[in-house]
């Protein structure tokens, strides 16, 4: 029995190794053609849009390579401070400690309160959703459904989308221990996809037919409401660079800056920064 | 000159294999130092009641307390020993004492393959399936300690098992031949004399469970809901020690991520107290 897992455990060994180096063959060649290497990473609400505008970029200039990593806005801040990237993505703000990082704002995002399909509530006041996030409102009965639990859902602490949520919404109110956590804007709208019941919320961008955005304060949640400032809950997006970046890295940063970069944030959902200014 | 040689050979593979069985203790060592090291701190400057008896965790406003997630993770352990050390145990016996070859020999690697599945599809069949079958019967939003429980409950059921098993099997044959010959049944020979002369394996097998289980993580994260307060009910939704680490790792800084490591602290306490029971379980029946 031992002598079998031996073996195994040997051929697994092989079998990573010969994996590895032919992936260190692949990865050195395209080193060869692509020269300028920019490293991005950090939070995950920030990521799907960098890699879009990333493999724009690619294509028009393709003796560049971008890797885009997630982690996390803090996780992020942190690999910039330490110069392991070269670009660091936030969706919160900096911290007193981070300052030293220059920030751009490269669009902002507005947070949509989601609930499921079959809930036939669609708009609530920031009051409300504040009071149900707060543990105050407990039963949807008191909006006006039926006799039954909310099921509210929330990011977990230290999330970007959570902090920007407690900045615009519950104005110092603390999260009430007994609401659902989740860690990511996927697994909190997936539970509100499935869960008749639950309430949460994600990125504008994130909102797609599964849930609805809430009207909050009788404001349809959209880019055309945001840019009018009418919609309240919106923070922005950050790029953060330590000192003065790459050559490489700033190429890339003056394409998303650029219009056509904006127009991609724009198709997916994001406020461009020129239109919000 | 050749005997010699011999020598040496035996000699250099001996101690290269010592190396490697001692690596393991290395390891070891250099993980609960890097642990205690990271957590240690916090637990002085904060003081240690009021992490593990402290009642409020929000550690970016400086709160630290894990309390919650203590007795969540025992709760949803003790639920998954409820749960999964009969049917184990069922299992087990039926392995040792009743399943022919053939039986044995396909019910065998089928219980190998079941630890062998990742916890991350555990976990995602427990959200689709076991989730919504809560909410729909049983009410809540289904994400609760129930669903945990059932999820952990067959994923102890791989180590329940074998132990329970090896334990079974090492019940020498004159103990069977022995009651039968008395004139006892099967099952009276089972549940008389074989189960209590394993019963310090079993006793074991259920303690290594409950190890398997405390230490699970994403499974757990997927199905239990998270929340911060100790579950009212078995359909409330409750964070483990586990599910703290890997919710919030990501995005920690500071002393948040202090708290994780001491969150870590405990967990490595627990689960080295936990391991020390079932061994001293064990060697109790050698000493008698």
């Amino acid at each position: 029995m031992a002598v079998v897992t031996f073996m195994r455990v040997v051929g697994a060994a092989i079998i990573c190794l010969l994996i590895s180096a032919a992936c260190g063959n692949q990865t050195s060649s395209q080193v060869v053609y692509r020269r300028h290497v920019v490293t991005i990473a950090g939070s995950t609400s920030v990521m799907p849009f960098t890699e879009k505008l990333a493999e724009h970029f690619m294509i028009e200039h393709p003796n560049f390579i971008i890797n885009v990593q997630s982690g996390g806005s803090t996780a992020g801040i942190q690999a910039c401070l330490n110069r392991t990237v070269d670009i660091g993505m936030s969706s919160r703000e900096l911290k007193h400690e981070e300052k030293s990082l220059t920030e751009i704002i490269i669009c902002y995002d507005g947070i949509a309160v989601i609930v499921n399909p079959e809930n036939p509530i669609r708009a609530l006041s920031l009051q409300q959703i504040r009071d149900i996030f707060a543990g105050v409102l407990t039963n949807w009965k008191a909006l006006g459904w039926i006799d039954r639990r909310i099921d509210a859902v929330t990011r977990e602490e230290g999330s970007g989308t959570r902090s920007a949520f407690e900045e615009l919404v519950m104005h110092g109110a603390a999260i009430d221990d007994g609401i659902m956590v989740q860690d990511s804007n996927g697994s909190v709208k997936e539970v509100v996809a499935t869960d008749p019941y639950a309430i949460g919320y994600v990125s504008l961008g994130m909102v797609d037919t599964r849930v609805v955005a809430l009207h909050v304060d009788y404001v349809r949640p959209s880019v055309e409401t945001i840019l009018a400032r009418q919609y309240k809950i919106v923070r922005p997006f950050l790029y953060l660079i330590n000192g003065t970046p790459s050559g490489p890295a700033q190429q890339f940063i003056t394409y998303v800056l650029s219009k056509d970069g904006q127009k991609i944030l724009e198709r997916e959902g994001l406020i461009p920064v020129y239109a919000k200014k | 000159m050749p005997k010699n040689r011999a020598v040496l050979i035996d000699q250099i593979i001996k101690q290269t294999m010592r190396i490697c069985a001692f690596s393991s203790l290395f390891f070891l060592f250099l993980i609960f130092l890097f642990i205690l090291i990271e957590g240690l701190p916090l637990f002085y400057r904060v003081g240690v009641g009021n992490i593990i008896a402290g009642f409020k965790w929000a550690p970016t406003k400086g709160a630290f307390g894990i309390f919650p997630m203590i007795v969540s993770s025992f709760l949803v352990t003790i639920g998954a020993l409820i749960l999964g050390a009969p049917l184990g145990l069922a299992c087990a016996v039926y392995l040792a004492e009743y399943a022919g070859k053939k039986k044995k020999l396909f019910l065998k690697p089928a219980l190998e393959l079941l630890a062998g599945i990742p916890s991350v599809v555990y976990g995602f069949l427990g959200v689709i399936y076991i989730v919504p079958l809560i909410r729909t019967y049983c009410g809540g939003s289904g994400f609760s300690l129930l669903a945990a429980a059932i999820v952990l409950g067959v994923m102890i059921l791989p180590t329940v098992i074998s132990i329970s098993y090896d334990a079974l099997m090492s019940v020498p044959r004159t103990y069977r031949e022995g009651s039968l010959a008395m004139g006892a049944t099967k099952w009276q020979t089972t549940y008389r004399v074989v189960i209590p002369a394993a019963s310090s394996g079993i006793l074991a097998s259920f303690i290594l469970g409950m190890g398997r289980a405390i230490g699970e993580t994403m499974a757990v994260i997927m199905v239990a809901g998270n929340a911060l307060r100790i579950p009212g009910s078995i359909l409330d939704p409750l964070r483990t020690l586990t599910s703290n680490i890997a919710l919030e790792l990501a995005y920690a800084s500071g002393d948040h991520r202090l708290g994780l490591f001491s969150t870590g602290v405990v967990l490595l306490i627990i689960i080295m107290i936990l391991n020390y029971l079932a061994n001293f379980v064990i060697r109790q029946k050698v000493i008698k």
